[in-house]
């Protein structure tokens, strides 16, 4: 087992002196697929900016063994700049970090072309769908070939058909470079999913109420949704966190 | 039909408006000296056209000069305030109290400064000013509305201030900044009007002039000539802009 890149050791996060998360400690290894489950207001958004180093615990420990540039974020909206073609979007943090113009967007149009998004180069973000701008924002994030994937219930406002297809391409994409992987979500199914580990926090202030492990290979093979294995996890995750807001709302 | 009836209602009210103030003159034989019916308002126009259209561009030119001296001023002042909180908290009282001062009272000083011999340098100095604070709020307030996800993206990937500012805080701040300089534009030739009238000299000769001269010879079918010319300017010129604003917002949002 090698060191994890990121490491909460009895975390926890106050905001005007009120407990919002914590205490948790929580290890995330090289190329692990996590995916963080709970109620809505349980600190999930927050547990992902303590992981991103975005946000300092006000008592515990964070300890990241990463670079500026090694975490990647993606937010709940695809969060690109209207004024910018997709490709500049995607090239930016590149640019950020100093690399050169051409370049940059060379490789900004074969990041698009790796979430399919090819020919999209110059199109602004108003032009884009619902599902293109959240592959955009994928793109974006995978460009500085990430240790470290966060994304903050990325397929949120999605539909149906088009969360089903990120989940792959996502689990795709991870396959080929293997980055550390957090997913949060208040979706179980989704959740195991998209993970190997799934952890249920409570309700705020967000505490680890369950951790899961969820059978079967990643990626997920195609049909894998109606696996029993993969269904009866699903009914566990979905106990755990009803009894989870239950408790904590007792 | 519905659309016909929504694009002639205004001019149908004007009509309206006009026919009865033109009604009521001749019918009460109200005095041209106390209010001039319309037809001869349009007469007066007319004949002082020529007088009418210089005097207008007179206005226009001292408003569109210091609309461009409080954007070249506020812009990079907003610029420099966004960057730090403590420059902000410095110098927003004092541009609040710019803004809360009334002109009128601030005109005879800047009359003074500028040189008597010089009214148009005081009236562009006075329009300015009462130009300054939309554009300078405006785009520090732009400035401080872009998106919080990706602010945070510019934290994760280690930016520095001149670059959050180049290629986050300032493109977002454009929408706000064009808002700005719209209100600004229409309180330029306020502010012009005003500081013309109280700098009360026909030195620069814009529309107030028209209006006090002839209110002082009790031409008031003249008077009224130059308010419609006023307000055929600030028409004219908040529909360029209004124009300018969806070209410049279609552009920013990748829509033409």
């Amino acid at each position: 087992m090698s060191e994890p890149l990121v490491r909460l050791d009895e975390a926890q996060v106050a905001y005007r002196g009120r407990l919002a998360l914590g205490p948790l400690s929580l290890d995330l290894s090289p190329g692990a697929l996590t995916a963080v489950v709970g109620p809505s207001g349980g600190g999930k958004s927050t547990t992902l900016r303590l992981l991103a180093g975005l946000e300092a615990p006000s008592a515990g420990r964070a300890v990241r063994r990463l670079a500026r540039g090694e975490t990647a974020v993606v937010f709940q909206a695809p969060t690109l700049a209207p004024w910018a073609s997709a490709e500049a979007n995607v090239a930016l943090p590149l640019e950020l970090a100093g690399m050169g113009r051409t370049e940059a967007r060379t490789r900004a149009r074969a990041a698009l072309a790796r979430v399919g998004l090819a020919g999209a180069e110059r199109l602004r973000p108003a032009q884009l769908s619902g599902g293109m701008a959240m592959r955009a924002s994928l793109a974006r994030a995978l460009i500085t070939a990430p240790k470290l994937l966060l994304l903050d219930e990325p397929f949120a406002a999605l539909d149906e058909i088009t969360r089903r297809a990120l989940a792959d391409d996502v689990l795709r994409l991870w396959a080929e470079t293997r980055p550390a992987v957090v997913f949060v979500t208040h979706n179980v199914e989704e959740a195991v999913y998209m993970a190997e580990r799934v952890v249920v926090l409570t309700r705020g202030p967000g505490r680890i109420a369950a951790t899961f492990h969820t059978p079967g290979p990643l990626p997920r093979p195609p049909g894998f949704r109606a696996d029993a294995a993969f269904r009866q996890t699903v009914e566990q995750v979905s106990a755990a966190l009803e009894s989870a807001v239950r408790e904590s709302a007792a | 039909m519905k659309r016909a009836l929504a694009l002639v209602a205004p001019f149908a009210l004007i009509a309206v408006m006009l026919l009865g103030w033109e009604a009521a003159c001749r019918l009460l034989a109200v005095p041209s000296y106390f209010l001039p019916p319309p037809s001869e308002v349009w007469a007066a126009f007319v004949a002082n056209r020529t007088l009418l259209f210089a005097s207008a561009w007179n206005t226009l030119a001292m408003a569109l000069w210091a609309l461009a001296a409080a954007a070249a001023v506020a812009t990079p002042l907003a610029l420099v305030t966004g960057l730090s909180p403590t420059l902000e908290r410095a110098i927003a009282p004092l541009a609040v109290t710019l803004q809360v001062t009334p002109i009128v009272a601030v005109a005879p000083l800047v009359v003074i400064w500028a040189g008597l011999e010089h009214p148009e340098r005081a009236i562009t100095t006075l329009a300015a000013v009462v130009a300054f604070f939309p554009i300078f709020s405006g785009a520090l307030t732009g400035l401080r509305s872009a998106d919080p996800d990706l602010e945070r993206l510019f934290d994760l990937y280690g930016s520095s201030r001149l670059q959050r500012l180049v290629r986050l805080r300032a493109p977002s701040a454009a929408p706000f900044f064009i808002e700005g300089v719209k209100v600004a534009a229409g309180q330029a030739v306020i502010g012009a009007v005003v500081a013309e009238f109280v700098a009360g000299s026909g030195g620069a000769q814009g529309l107030a002039w028209r209006i006090l001269e002839a209110g002082n010879r009790l031409r008031t079918a003249e008077m009224f000539a130059a308010l419609l010319a006023l307000a055929l300017l600030g028409a004219a010129l908040y529909g360029v802009l209004l124009l300018v604003e969806r070209k410049a917002l279609a552009a920013w949002r990748g829509r033409d």
